[in-house]
């Protein structure tokens, strides 16, 4: 193989969500950090182009507090506002509807959450606001679950992306259905990206060598000891699962097949 | 006080004094919010950034007022 076709094969597509290319295939959250430089300093870190924000109403009582906007600068990040925190369908969409209103695009991250505790979400309400938001106009990346019959529906509802969870949000659990999220992966038309759940660095690989197009993460990068070395951590583990499937990996064998050669042994 | 309660509005939740019609312009001024940092619902109509001149803040407006912070 020439030096420029190991190139060529070194050099990754990019990906295109709603009509726009990235490079990057780590999206992060922003939250849970200790204040903005942080969150800037991991974000910066972490070679994310598309960057998740939450929608609050603002503070009127400290109306010197710094905005989120001023660290993470909407002319060189996507910015991916979600609907955290919404129980219904209604809010949700309320809550997108304001979002756009900032005046940063039409993507956002729908997830209607349908249980406190777990934190999973509400199937039928998720593809509830993603019909009236994909009418709106809105580029809709739903959070959901690793359900494969739910993310066809959602791909067919127009989703620009589907999001299954690797495991319930912050838990750092891991991928906890690979095989879910190959059968999704095989049969979606859009991106999929894994959403929530990763722990640490060999969970995004994991996500990368199944073949998703992208990971999202926030407490995985916010909660480690060093936020701004696992933001490294998790950009290199998603180009090393990238490359690793784009590489194709061996098939798994029982029994060992031998690495040096079996002639010329000496005696 | 009955004069303040009838010139004041709901924002985000809680009774706000306004003193009379205001143009949203000049609350947003008054809060020191920057029109490219936030989105603004008056009775629960979005208001387009476009329309902020024009629209005028009354009393008993129920005005939600939003921003983008950390979150996942």
């Amino acid at each position: 193989m020439s030096t420029t076709r190991k190139a060529e094969k070194m050099q990754d597509t990019s990906f295109e969500l709603g009509g726009r290319k990235f490079k990057s295939r780590l999206i992060v959250g922003t939250g849970k950090y200790r204040d903005f430089a942080e969150t800037k300093a991991a974000v910066e870190e972490s070679g994310a182009e598309i960057v998740t924000v939450a929608v609050r109403r603002v503070n009127i009582t400290d109306r010197g507090k710094e905005n989120l906007l001023d660290f993470i600068d909407p002319k060189r990040y996507q910015i991916l506002p979600n609907t955290a925190g919404c129980f219904t369908a209604e809010e949700a969409i309320r809550t997108c509807r304001l979002a756009r209103e900032v005046g940063v695009g039409d993507l956002v991250k729908l997830e209607v959450i349908g249980d406190q505790q777990t934190l999973f979400p509400d199937v039928a309400a998720t593809l509830e606001a993603a019909r009236v938001l994909v009418k709106e106009g809105f580029k809709v990346m739903p959070y959901v679950t690793d359900d494969p019959v739910t993310c066809l529906r959602l791909q067919e509802i127009g989703c620009v992306a589907v999001m299954p969870l690797a495991a319930p949000i912050g838990s750092g659990l891991g991928i906890r259905n690979p095989f879910n999220l190959a059968i999704i992966i095989e049969q979606a038309k859009v991106p999929v990206i894994v959403d929530a759940g990763v722990g640490t660095a060999s969970d995004a690989a994991e996500a990368m060598e199944l073949g998703c197009d992208g990971v999202l993460m926030n407490t995985a990068i916010a909660g480690a000891k060093d936020p701004i070395a696992m933001a490294r951590a998790m950009k290199l583990a998603v180009e090393a699962g990238r490359l690793a499937y784009r590489a194709g990996r061996i098939e798994r064998k029982l029994y060992a097949t031998a690495s040096s050669p079996l002639t010329g042994l000496i005696g | 006080m009955p004069d303040a309660i009838a010139t004041s509005i709901t924002l985000n939740g809680d009774p706000y004094p306004l003193g009379g019609d205001t143009p949203l312009t000049a609350l947003l001024e008054r809060l020191k919010m920057r029109r490219g940092r936030v989105a603004v619902e008056i009775n629960r109509e979005i208001v387009p950034k476009a329309n902020y001149d024009a629209t005028i803040v009354r009393a008993g407006d129920q005005v939600e007022i939003i921003n983008f912070v950390g979150g996942g």
